[in-house]
């Protein structure tokens, strides 16, 4: 009966898509209508094919088949990523790789859209995913709620990925950073994200062990956060229900400070909650010691929930937005710092009594320096807020330096350390295929760090400095031509870090994939235990 | 007094007093007497379970001891 239920929405989505296709407004909604035809063409067809099947689902082995969908989907997309970004990089430094004739489609201004969202939303979000599915079920002894519906958020957030990337090349945006996604991809994700709550909360009701793990703390509040944000940034009325355009709810200085607001807490909740819950759980794993200090890691929690709703402002420091709202996001955002320290020597503190495993195993160096750049770049951020340096570096590379620190140092390691940690224990391998390839893809993405973040300082600051130099008479010294001309080495430097640290992850796909090819499987369990 | 300066207000007084008292009051029942054991406890939990739920029988607040 449910079966039939399914066949009948899927077949009327597909036929609705296509009239929506015939009938659209403009391009980017015209190619969005095709793919979810597609989509829903392909499920229908699947759906058709397995019905009658019995299901084999049990509650007695964890469902951990959607965590290596999780696995393969956080690797592909990282790599696409990444890849998008050395191109974009070489584009900034070679204005020429702009090529005339794709232009309007591959040029800078539509791919920028399409690499923050692929890294952020396709490997962030795939990784925070599939992690926490794996951690919620281990933490609380119980198998994944909800049956399908962990598939259904799995292929739900594929769907918003590839709706997302035709859009942007295809000019399909709202024009708000990290919410770039037109206003029917953001229905869409609001479906997919309360399922992705339904099933983490479902888990956490269903658990066998008393206490709830600090782990899953974070993971809850970047989930339940993320659907607060992204729903009140994204209210809009569509210009038609054939368009992808939309007008903003909200207009002027508050539609600015609404995205802020947002769009700092998309890193406060989605790129720090959710990769610290990675952190308190994959760190004490691989370290095989529990974490440092559980008091800790409960006030590093609490702390991170009060402040950093509040930081939002220093995106706007001599704006129109009112002083005192300002001068409010600088001074959380410094408060700030002690927090994210906190948290940090909690997670280096981990391997006190154990150090040693940093110089036997790169998965754990990994980590380390994960957590090594969570420290710095939350170092670099309150430094950066406050009114007098933002003076100079705002609008300039230094704050994409700092950003990149965050995402690849900290986002970026933390992820591929999960990975590592992962994929032997999910397709049941005795162990990682190479760890000398561990190490060379840890320093290919350290060296990488390294040159982007060194290069984006100079670049920065020579910017700003560049920017705010007057003459005797009081006129500006320089055009803006002037910078950008005085960039390039800077841009090429920082484009040839990206080549290392996409080199290192290609490397870790390669070793990924001999893991689970080559390598034996473990010996299998004891006799009275059923198998899998 | 208009709806804006009364939210001001508002929020800078009695709504911050608030905020702090909730904080402290957080991180001093973190520090309260007894819950070393529970905390260990849950730092621990991470090494129980890991290849299969826990048995139907068991509900929160019983717990299978380390797996081999």
């Amino acid at each position: 009966m449910w079966d039939y239920v399914k066949l009948v929405v899927l077949g009327v989505i597909a036929v609705l898509a296509a009239i929506a296709a015939n009938y659209a407004h403009d391009l980017a909604y015209m190619v969005n209508a095709i793919v979810v035809m597609l989509a829903a063409a392909l499920t229908f067809l699947w759906v058709l094919r397995s019905m009658g099947e019995p299901v084999a689902a049990s509650a007695n082995e964890y469902n951990d088949g959607v965590v290596r969908a999780g696995v393969i989907a956080t690797a592909f997309w990282g790599v696409v990523g990444f890849l998008v970004g050395v191109v974009i990089a070489f584009q900034l430094a070679f204005p020429a790789l702009n090529i005339p004739g794709i232009e309007g489609i591959l040029n800078f201004g539509r791919l920028r859209p399409l690499h923050t969202s692929a890294v952020i939303f396709a490997f962030g979000g795939n990784g925070l995913i599939c992690t926490a599915f794996y951690v919620v079920q281990r933490t609380s002894a119980a198998r994944l709620w909800g049956g399908g519906l962990a598939w259904f958020v799995f292929w739900g957030w594929q769907l918003m990925v590839v709706l997302a990337a035709t859009s942007y090349v295809l000019g399909g945006t709202q024009s708000k950073e990290y919410a770039e996604t037109v206003w029917y991809i953001d229905w869409w994700i609001v479906v997919v994200w309360l399922s992705f709550l339904a099933v983490f909360l479902g888990t956490l009701i269903n658990r066998k062990e008393p206490h709830i793990y600090v782990a899953n703390w974070f993971y809850l509040a970047f989930i339940i956060t993320v659907a607060m944000l992204h729903v009140v940034n994204n209210v809009a009325l569509p210009v038609s229900i054939l368009s992808s355009k939309s007008v903003p709810a909200w207009a002027g200085v508050q539609d600015a400070m609404i995205q802020w607001w947002y769009g700092h807490n998309a890193v406060g909740f989605f790129l720090t909650a959710g990769f610290l819950g990675m952190m308190y759980y994959f760190v004490p794993k691989q370290a095989e010691r529990p974490i440092y200090s559980y008091k800790l890691s409960i006030i590093h929690f609490w702390a991170l929930i009060f402040m950093y709703i509040w930081a939002g402002p220093h995106h706007l420091h001599f704006t129109a937005l009112p002083d005192w709202a300002q001068t409010l996001g600088m001074v959380f955002s410094v408060m700030l710092w002690m927090p994210s320290w906190g948290g940090m020597i909690n997670g280096l503190m981990t391997l006190s009594g154990a150090w040693d495993k940093l110089r036997t195993d790169p998965v754990i160096r990994m980590m380390v320096v994960a957590i090594g750049f969570y420290g710095m770049s939350t170092f670099e951020g309150p430094m950066m807020s406050i009114k007098a340096v933002n003076s100079l570096s705002h609008y300039t590379d230094w704050t994409i330096g700092h950003v990149h620190s965050g995402a690849l140092g900290w986002n970026g390691m933390i992820t591929f350390g999960a990975l590592y940690f992962l994929t032997p224990r999910l397709w049941n391998r005795e162990r990682l295929y190479s760890l000398s390839l561990v190490s060379w893809h840890f320093w290919l993405a350290t060296i990488g760090i390294v040159l982007y973040a060194a290069s984006m300082w100079v670049s920065g600051i020579m910017e700003g400095l560049m920017w705010r130099e007057v003459d005797a008479n009081g006129f500006l010294v320089n055009a803006f031509a002037d910078t950008v001309a005085a960039k390039f080495p800077m841009n090429v430097v920082r484009g040839v870090g990206g080549l290392l640290f996409l080199s290192g992850a290609i490397i870790m796909c390669y070793n990924l994939w001999m893991t689970v090819r080559a390598m034996p499987a473990k010996a299998s369990a004891p006799a009275a235990v059923p198998a899998e | 007094m208009e709806l804006y300066s009364f939210l001001r207000h508002f929020a800078d007084s009695w709504m911050l007093i608030l905020m702090v008292a909730l904080i402290l009051g957080v991180v001093l029942y973190t520090f309260r007497p007894g819950s070393r054991s529970l905390h260990d406890d849950a730092a621990n939990s991470i090494f129980r379970n890991d290849r299969r739920p826990a048995p139907a029988g068991a509900g929160a607040g019983s717990r299978n001891t380390k797996e081999a």
